[in-house]
């Protein structure tokens, strides 16, 4: 079970000109609201943080990471991650990149359900700032509630800490895998 | 310990007292989908349930089309036409495009009482907390498996208590009040909170500004917050509902995270500049710059109730907009489309040069009112001011009475202020 529960995957960093981690990332910078009209999630990749200051190439960066061996890469941010709008897009246009996880300092509590329904493993470490850099290799584990750095060697702690009914929801792939 | 708003309502739907932390699978009174979202949650459903699969109670679910109505795209089109398949073939009830925004509409009809539980997806969901429900916004995949299972996981929110003191009259008003909070709190200063509203300047508001103050948890990424049902709110419950409302309160020696206590003074007209709903300054302030501005708009399921429309009229008197500027207004449903039509208020905003859209979200999703275009500058009753929200140009957040002060002048003032 235990081996079932890892993410691997290389850090992608969400930052500002000055290396800071970018707080208030809104749902309006994830996934436009003109693009809403898109049910099909291999369409949203494209347009994934297209109204983010700095990242309208995003989907193109995230295509030359070297992933190979792993799950994908992981998004960093800072705090508040998603806020705003519910829709369900704004994490499917990161799944559709290859988006295996997300770390943040706090995220937005719409954001953290959707992401964890969508099977998608995210955790809220608030002192996440200068602890990880672009393409470190990490490794998240939902079950244990662990995340890890590999070149630092650093333990990073979620808090609060993944709940019991997320890693059920992300053993099963989803909510709507769940057997219920 | 006593238990606060939240835990309460959980509670007596759980059947079981529950506290901050523990999680639940809690049973939803209402569930619905919006024109936005509805479509993947069909989708979602189908696929993960099967085309055959029965929804858990049709009573219990419905679809609003507010976000883009009617529909100005094909694909907006489309997926309102996905959700009305759905729901004839469900047997579940649609308020379609002409009938405004979900969450009002569940106030009006009574589907949102004083301890109900109800999901949609629309992120200011959480304004049910006006009437001390527990409405929470959804994305598509929570909403699905709701629509089959009538629950939704839950873990429990710490509960925040906020104590507002100071002192609210004209020209300031509900609006500038919130905007007051969130500029205290900041966008991520309640992030995953309950909040519970006390004081008198709360206790005597009305359902309107109960609203406003409510819908704007979500840009300090509250979950929600809930304000204690008044007298006037539980008549308001019992005469839509026709049932006698079960009002919910906290517990005298509730279990708060943290009890705040904030003094807010003589509130004065407040206004967010962009692109932050936490960049709150007071109108006073900034009215010195003369900002000229091109657009005003009224509406939105934070200011689109007929309190919120009459002030404006009252503002804007036997004036004119200035030359240059446009005002429009949305009202929220077709009930309050209705009382500015029958009550005459309509006729002054026409004759005031307002343009008075139908009811719906109005311009926050890219909707039926238009967007702004690089340069212009609107000043908005609506509740983000983010970059890019509401198209390129500058958004700022006020009242409806600064609203219309506003577009009278051609920059952003408000009455008695400069």
């Amino acid at each position: 079970m235990a081996g079932e529960t890892l993410t691997r995957g290389i850090a992608f960093v969400l930052a500002d000109d000055e290396g800071a981690l970018i707080d208030d990332i809104d749902t309006d910078m994830i996934f436009h609201n003109k693009w809403l009209h898109i049910t099909d999630a291999s369409e949203m990749g494209k347009y994934a943080l297209g109204n983010l200051e700095g990242y309208s190439d995003f989907p193109e960066r995230v295509a030359t990471l070297d992933v190979e061996g792993l799950d994908g890469f992981f998004l960093i941010a800072g705090a508040n991650f998603g806020a705003g709008s519910s829709r369900q897009q704004a994490v499917d246009c990161f799944k559709a990149l290859g988006c295996c996880g997300i770390l943040a300092a706090s995220v937005a509590p719409i954001y953290l359900r959707n992401t964890i329904n969508a099977g998608m493993p995210i955790a809220q470490i608030p002192d996440l700032p200068g602890k990880v850099q672009h393409g470190d290799p990490l490794t998240l584990d939902f079950s244990a509630g662990t995340v890890s750095n590999a070149r630092t060697s650093k333990a990073l702690k979620p808090n609060p800490p993944i709940s019991s009914v997320q890693v059920k929801i992300l053993g099963a792939g989803g909510l709507l895998k769940l057997a219920f | 310990m006593g238990q606060t708003l939240i835990e309460k309502i959980i509670a007596a739907k759980v059947d079981r007292e529950v506290a901050a932390g523990e999680v639940v699978w809690l049973p939803l009174d209402v569930m619905t989908a919006r024109d936005f979202g509805g479509a993947s949650v069909v989708k979602n459903f189908r696929q993960a349930y099967g085309a055959d699969a029965k929804v858990v109670d049709p009573q219990r679910i419905l679809f609003t089309f507010d976000c883009n109505a009617p529909a100005n795209t094909v694909g907006y089109a489309t997926n309102q036409m996905v959700c009305r398949e759905f729901a004839e073939a469900q047997g579940v009830r649609v308020f379609d495009v002409d009938a405004g925004i979900g969450s009002h509409i569940l106030i009006e009809q009574g589907l949102a009482r004083p301890g109900a539980t109800a999901i949609g997806t629309d992120s200011h969901y959480n304004i049910l907390g006006a009437v001390g429900a527990l409405g929470m916004g959804m994305g598509d995949v929570d909403v699905a498996f709701a629509f089959r299972n009538g629950k939704v996981w839950f873990e429990v929110p710490p509960t925040v208590r906020v104590n507002i003191e100071g002192r609210l009259a004209w020209p300031a008003t509900a609006k500038d009040l919130t905007l007051a909070i969130v500029r205290h709190f900041g966008t991520g200063g309640l992030l995953g909170r309950a909040i519970e509203f006390f004081g008198e300047i709360i206790d005597s508001m009305d359902i309107a500004g109960r609203i406003t103050l409510a819908s704007m948890a979500t840009e300090m990424s509250a979950v929600i917050a809930l304000i204690p049902p008044s007298e006037p709110v539980l008549d308001f419950a019992r005469e839509r509902s026709g049932i006698a409302p079960e009002p919910v309160f906290a517990d005298p020696d509730a279990g708060y995270e943290q009890e705040v206590t904030v003094d807010l003074g003589d509130i004065e007209p407040m206004v967010a500049a962009p692109y932050s709903p936490a960049n709150v300054g007071t109108v006073r302030e900034l009215a010195v710059e003369r900002i000229r501005i091109h657009t005003g708009f009224v509406g939105s399921c934070t200011n689109g109730r007929f309190e919120d429309f009459a002030p404006v009229v009252e503002v804007l008197g036997d004036s004119q907009i200035a030359e240059g500027v446009t005002l429009r207004v949305v009202p929220a449903t077709k009930e309050v489309y209705g009382e500015l039509l029958k009550s005459g208020l309509l006729a002054k905003l026409f004759d005031a040069g307002a343009l008075v859209s139908n009811q719906g979200c109005g311009g926050c999703a890219s909707g039926q009112i238009g967007i702004t275009g690089e340069g212009e500058v609107q000043v908005s009753t609506s509740n983000r001011n983010f970059k890019g929200k509401q198209g390129a140009g500058r958004t700022y957040l006020a009242s409806p009475v600064t609203v219309a002060a506003s577009v009278k002048a051609g920059y952003i003032t408000a009455p008695e202020v400069d």
